[in-house]
C-alpha cells in the first residue's frame, strides 16, 4: 500500500479520460487512469488518478484544453 | 493482376494498416471503456488515436465530436435521420449516392420536404444560382457529396457552406470519395456534418467510418439511430446526450480502428497534396487515353483537376457487364461495372438504366497499369467495331 495521498478526476466517459491523460502528459503531470471508485460513481468507466499535489496545476491544464470535468475528489 | 475498384474499396492498404490490427488482437485485444483494466485502457487509447488521426486530416478542431461508426452510409443515416423532422425542408443534388438519396426518400415518406437540385451532364453543381434558388424559410440543412461516385466530379462544398452559413444552414458533406484523396478541411469549408469511410482513401479496412459533428450542430437535438451500452452513465438507463458516446452505442470495432489509424497516419505522412498530384497525373492519363480510342465514350467533366481519380466510361456496343467480365477474365483488370448505387448520378449523367464500366484509381496505382488497362479497353474496342 502507498501512503501517498490522491486526488481522482471524474470526466463524462473513457474518451474524456484518455483525452485528459495526453493533456496532462503535455503539460508534464503525472496520471493514471484507473477503474472509477465504487463509492464516487456506478459508472463503469475510468477515471484520472493524479497525486493531490498536481490537483492545481492539473485542472487549470484540462481548463486550458477546453475538457470538461465532472467532479473532483480526494481519495 | 491490376485492381482499378478503389472507389469502392481501396487495395491494397498502405504499410503498417495491418500490423496494427494484428498488433490490436495478439497483445491488446480488450473491449474499450469498458473496464479500467490496463488492457482496456490500452484498447480506449488506440480507438482515441484514430479520433485524433481523423481530426488531424479534416483539420476537425474536437476529436471527441467524431462519432465513429462501421461506414460512411451509417453516418449519413446519423445525420439525416438524426437531424430532420417532419415539416423541415432539405436541399441535395441529383448526383447523390443511394447513402444519402434513400434516407431522403424515407425522410420525405415521413414528411420532409426534399428539393433535388439538377446537375450538369458533366455532373457540376453551380452553387449561387441553384441552392440559392432553392432555399426556402423551412430549409434546415444541404447534403451533398463531396465528389462523385461514379464519375469523381467535384462539388463546390466550400462555396455551398458559405451559402449554408449566411442562411442559418447546416451543411452535411458526403466525403466518402475524397477523404484522403482531395483536401478535406471542416472548418475552412464551412463543413457542419461530415460522413467519412475508412476503407477508400484513408487505407483503413471496411467496418470503419464515422460522422464528424461541427459545433454549429446541436448534439442535444440529434436523435442517435442506436442506443445501448456506452461505459459512460452506466446508472442511467437513458442515453447519454453527448458526444461522441451518445453515437457508439456498443462495443466499437476497435480492431478495425487500429488500422484505420495506420492508414490516415500514412495519408498524413505522405499527404493529401502528395497524393492529389500523383492521382491528378494518373486520371489525366486515364481519360485522355479513353477519349482517343475510337468507340469509347468517357463520361463527367473529363478534366482531372475538376475531378477525383474515378473515370466512367462505355464501349460503344458492349454492355459494361461484358467489358467488366472480360477485363478480369483476359486481362487481370478488376473494375465495376453497372449503376453504383447511384441512380440519380445516372440519369443526369445520361447513363441510366445502362450504366458504366468504372475506373477508380488511388496512391498506390501507376501509370503503367493505366497504360495497361487502356490497351485492354482498346483492344476490347477495336473487337467491337
Amino acid at each position: 500500500m502507498t501512503s501517498e495521498e490522491y486526488t481522482v478526476i471524474l470526466v463524462y466517459s473513457t474518451s474524456y479520460a484518455i483525452r485528459a491523460e495526453k493533456i496532462l502528459r503535455e503539460a508534464g503531470i503525472e496520471s493514471k487512469l484507473i477503474p472509477v471508485p465504487r463509492h464516487l460513481s456506478s459508472s463503469c468507466g475510468v477515471c484520472v488518478r493524479i497525486a493531490r499535489s498536481s490537483q492545481e496545476a492539473a485542472l487549470r491544464a484540462l481548463q486550458q484544453a477546453g475538457l470538461e470535468v465532472d467532479s473532483v475528489h480526494d481519495v | 493482376m491490376i485492381y482499378l475498384d478503389n472507389a469502392a474499396t481501396s487495395w491494397p492498404k498502405p504499410p503498417g494498416v495491418a500490423e496494427a490490427m494484428v498488433h490490436f488482437l495478439d497483445e491488446v485485444g480488450a473491449n474499450p471503456g469498458r473496464a479500467g483494466h490496463r488492457l482496456a485502457v490500452e484498447a480506449g487509447r488506440i480507438v482515441y488515436n484514430a479520433r485524433e488521426a481523423v481530426a488531424e486530416l479534416f483539420n476537425a478542431p474536437d476529436p471527441l465530436r467524431i462519432a465513429f461508426g462501421p461506414n460512411v452510409t451509417e453516418a449519413l443515416n446519423l445525420a439525416l435521420r438524426g437531424l430532420l423532422r417532419p415539416g423541415d425542408h432539405v436541399i441535395t443534388s441529383s448526383m447523390e449516392h443511394n447513402s444519402v438519396m434513400r434516407p431522403l426518400r424515407a425522410l420525405e415518406r415521413q414528411g420532409v420536404e426534399l428539393t433535388v437540385v439538377g446537375c450538369s451532364r458533366e455532373g457540376f453543381l453551380d452553387p449561387a444560382d441553384v441552392v440559392e434558388a432553392a432555399i426556402r424559410p423551412q430549409t434546415r440543412m444541404v447534403a451533398l457529396n463531396h465528389a462523385s461516385n461514379v464519375v469523381g466530379t467535384l462539388l463546390p462544398v466550400a462555396e455551398v457552406g458559405r451559402i449554408c452559413r449566411q442562411h442559418g444552414l447546416l451543411l452535411l458533406v458526403d466525403a466518402a470519395q475524397t477523404g484522403g484523396a482531395y483536401p478535406v478541411d471542416v472548418q475552412a469549408d464551412a463543413i457542419d456534418l461530415l460522413g467519412f469511410t475508412g476503407h477508400k482513401s484513408l487505407g483503413g479496412p471496411m467496418g470503419t467510418g464515422g460522422l464528424i459533428v461541427g459545433e454549429r450542430v446541436d448534439e442535444k437535438r440529434m436523435e442517435p439511430l442506436k442506443r445501448g451500452g456506452t461505459g459512460s452513465r452506466s446508472e442511467h438507463e437513458e442515453q447519454p446526450d453527448f458526444l461522441p458516446d451518445m453515437c457508439e452505442s456498443g462495443t466499437p470495432n476497435a480492431v478495425g480502428l487500429a488500422g484505420l489509424e495506420a492508414g490516415v497516419r500514412w495519408v498524413l505522412e505522405r499527404g493529401v497534396e502528395a497524393i492529389r498530384a500523383h492521382e491528378v497525373a494518373l486520371t489525366q492519363r486515364l481519360i485522355a487515353g479513353l477519349c482517343a480510342i475510337p468507340g469509347v465514350t468517357a463520361y463527367g467533366c473529363r478534366d482531372a483537376e475538376l475531378q477525383t481519380a474515378t473515370v466512367s466510361f462505355n464501349i460503344a456496343g458492349v454492355e459494361p457487364s461484358e467489358v467488366g467480365l472480360r477485363l478480369d477474365d483476359e486481362y487481370g483488370i478488376m473494375c465495376r461495372v453497372g449503376l453504383h448505387c447511384a441512380p440519380a448520378a445516372h440519369r443526369t449523367l445520361g447513363t441510366f438504366p445502362v450504366g458504366t464500366v468504372r475506373f477508380g484509381l488511388s496512391a498506390f496505382n501507376t501509370m503503367d497499369e493505366v497504360e495497361a488497362a487502356l490497351a485492354a479497353v482498346g483492344e476490347l474496342a477495336k473487337e467491337a467495331r
